[in-house]
């Protein structure tokens, strides 16, 4: 035998004490774990046990451990489904077996020397997704297990349930929100905060008059002013845009009037040898120089502006939009509801942060920090 | 190979144009100084230069650090302006000469652009001054040619050595066809060995292109192996303790570092700084 990982020995004891503290659960309304399916979990786990300690065939035993794990706890988690509340200490004990059995398998995939470049892709993306799925198995069975409270926290399969159901609401909050408001908030104070960065740096009044009260503004919690966007602006889109370019216009402006500064004397020096134009040594050096400083700008303010646009439509709003329907709902102790619009809010956001990172890449392909060295 | 038929030709040719022009005036400097304002005090950078640069020569200025010669190479190249005294380069004001594009400066780093490739970087002055793409395609091919770099065209600086980056800012400095060069310590920041290659295949280019070149070294054996006038200059204030009119030939194979002559010079120009530091220390 190689030698034993903790969490194999933990699982093991975990799943000795749970067959000795049998049955799983009470039944509540619905039929509880029959004797075969508490007889697979306890086998299946063990098994598990003894494969992760054995080190036999790391690949086959990975895959082993993968089926046999997530077998047993998705027996464990839907068991107890209608069961709420009725779970007793054995169910957890076995539920903690099973979460660590699936760590000692995240441990043995990270171990695996990945031969092709494809299996090596498969493994950097394995791991977090395992650990992912992991976190919802377990928000799973410990708020049906322990019967959390709906409105507390609502399982996340009811959640999905509810998210499949209501996808035109969700589409429509998403359009009102996200393609509306976002986008033309985002757009215009990104692109004002750019453009008023170039006329700082060319004339000083700006830029000894407006950056000192930029760094102010920007410090200021500008959300609060989304009540009078609402009365300049309306309750539509234009108003939630109006708090986006708020929000967005002063983060660009800051990064990208330090980007202007970041390009070396040795480089300005060597433009003025060529006794080019200011015109010519921006395009051609400071704003290729400026470029990390701006994608900054351009990630942080992607998050700021979804954050910006969701409050901004609590002051207020037509029946439309995520920021409206998570208001509404919380009131009306839909949480379920109120959850997928999160969901809806977190997958927009990481697309949005993906795509604008994905673009700094193809363009800052030469900086250090992407290249790598 | 052929490089090196075409460099011994091209020698010849070097040695015609450096005595056919010895009259002619590049650089001419008359009473030059230059104070810095910094928050200590002024500082005398400059004090009192007079120095003349003949169309053809290869002029070295070597001090200790702090002596003003690389302030000395900004003021020719416009990037500083004198306090006092006069200076022209190619008969105009520095700006002027700046404005013509009349000379090309190298930098101590190689300062290549990461986001352009060497194809880039070399055609950036090209870019700016207007060149038509046909006639930046020819110049890039004939200045990498010049310093060994045909093939890199397409990489990033960053995918190069030290040594090349270097050859590529100089190829860069050359391509527009300025008849003066400013190289300050160009070569400061490499290795021994890349340095004495890079040394030669300066050499070699400077007599196949008949440019004047202004060279700030640090390095004795440097200057006189690659000078035919060398100015040793003394810090605070920074001014010319010496000017050493090298009689080596024109021919210069790395092995000439060891002849008595060569030696003499290095030793002229080791008592020249060290004449500069006496009554300093």
């Amino acid at each position: 035998m190689r030698h034993l990982a903790w969490q194999s020995v933990l699982a093991l004891v975990l799943c000795l004490a749970g067959a000795a503290m049998l049955p799983l659960a009470d039944a509540v309304s619905a039929l509880p774990f029959t004797v075969g399916q508490t007889a697979a979990v306890e086998l299946l786990l063990l098994a598990s046990v003894f494969v992760s300690v054995s080190g036999i065939n790391p690949l086959g035993g990975a895959i082993f451990l993968f089926l046999a794990v997530h077998i047993a706890a998705f027996t464990l988690v839907g068991g107890i489904a209608g069961n709420e509340g009725g779970a007793r200490l054995s169910f957890f004990l076995l539920l903690a077996a099973a979460w660590l059995l699936a760590w000692r398998l995240n441990v043995l995939i990270s171990g695996l020397k990945a031969g092709s470049r494809g299996a090596r892709n498969f493994q950097r993306l394995i791991v977090p997704t395992l650990f992912g799925v992991w976190i919802l198995i377990l928000w799973e069975g410990i708020t049906r297990g322990a019967g959390v409270p709906f409105v507390l926290l609502p399982p996340p399969t009811s959640i999905a349930v509810r998210f499949a159901n209501s996808l035109p609401i969700l589409g429509a909050d998403l359009v009102q929100t996200v393609f509306k408001a976002v986008v033309a908030g985002y757009v215009i104070g990104c692109g004002a905060g750019f453009i008023v960065a170039i006329l700082a740096d060319r004339v000083p009044f700006l830029r000894k008059g407006m950056l000192p009260i930029g760094n102010v503004v920007s410090a200021l919690p500008i959300i609060g002013i989304a009540p009078i966007m609402v009365m300049w602006f309306g309750f539509d889109w234009p108003s939630k845009a109006a708090v986006v370019v708020v929000m967005t216009f002063f983060p660009m402006l800051v990064n990208t009037v330090a980007g202007l500064a970041a390009s070396g004397h040795m480089e300005r020096d060597l433009m003025r040898t060529y006794a080019s134009n200011y015109w010519q040594t921006l395009f051609k050096l400071r704003l290729p120089a400026a470029a990390p400083f701006i994608f900054n700008a351009l990630k942080i303010n992607s998050t700021l502006a979804l954050i910006g646009a969701i409050v901004a439509e609590f002051f207020g709003t037509p029946i439309v939009g995520m920021g409206f329907r998570i208001s509404t709902e919380v009131g009306r102790m839909n949480i379920d509801m109120v959850w997928a619009e999160i969901a809806v809010a977190a997958i927009a956001g990481s697309i949005f942060y993906g795509v604008v990172a994905l673009v700094e890449r193809a363009v800052t392909f030469w900086h250090p920090s992407v290249r790598g060295g | 190979m052929n490089v090196s038929a075409a460099a011994a030709s091209a020698n010849d040719v070097g040695r015609g144009a450096a005595t056919m022009s010895s009259g002619q005036t590049v650089v001419s400097a008359r009473g030059l100084s230059l104070v810095f304002d910094t928050n200590d005090g002024p500082v005398n950078a400059l004090a009192d230069i007079d120095l003349d640069v003949g169309k053809g020569e290869f002029v070295s200025f070597i001090g200790p650090s702090g002596c003003g010669k690389t302030t000395f190479l900004r003021v020719i190249a416009d990037l500083e302006k004198p306090t006092a005294g006069t200076i022209s380069v190619n008969g105009m004001t520095p700006q002027q000469a700046r404005e013509k594009r009349a000379y090309g400066y190298v930098f101590q780093a190689a300062g290549l652009f990461p986001w352009r490739t060497i194809e880039r970087n070399v055609t950036l002055p090209l870019e700016i001054m207007g060149y038509s793409r046909a006639e930046r395609a020819e110049r890039l091919h004939r200045t990498l040619e010049l310093v060994n770099l045909t093939g890199f065209e397409k990489k990033f600086p960053w995918q190069l050595s030290g040594g090349m980056q270097q050859r590529a800012s100089i190829a860069r400095a050359l391509a527009f066809d300025a008849d003066l060069l400013l190289m300050d310590e160009p070569f400061g920041a490499l290795d021994e060995i890349v340095r004495d290659h890079l040394n030669s295949q300066l050499l070699e280019l400077w007599a196949r292109t008949t440019k004047t070149i202004c060279f700030v070294t640090h390095s004795i054996p440097e200057a006189v192996y690659l000078s035919t006038k060398i100015v040793v200059m003394s810090p605070r204030p920074g001014r010319v303790t010496d000017v050493i009119q090298s009689t080596l030939p024109k021919e210069r194979p790395l092995d000439i570092r060891e002849t008595p002559e060569f030696l003499e010079i290095a030793h002229r120009v080791r008592d020249g700084l060290r004449a500069g530091h006496s009554y300093e220390d």
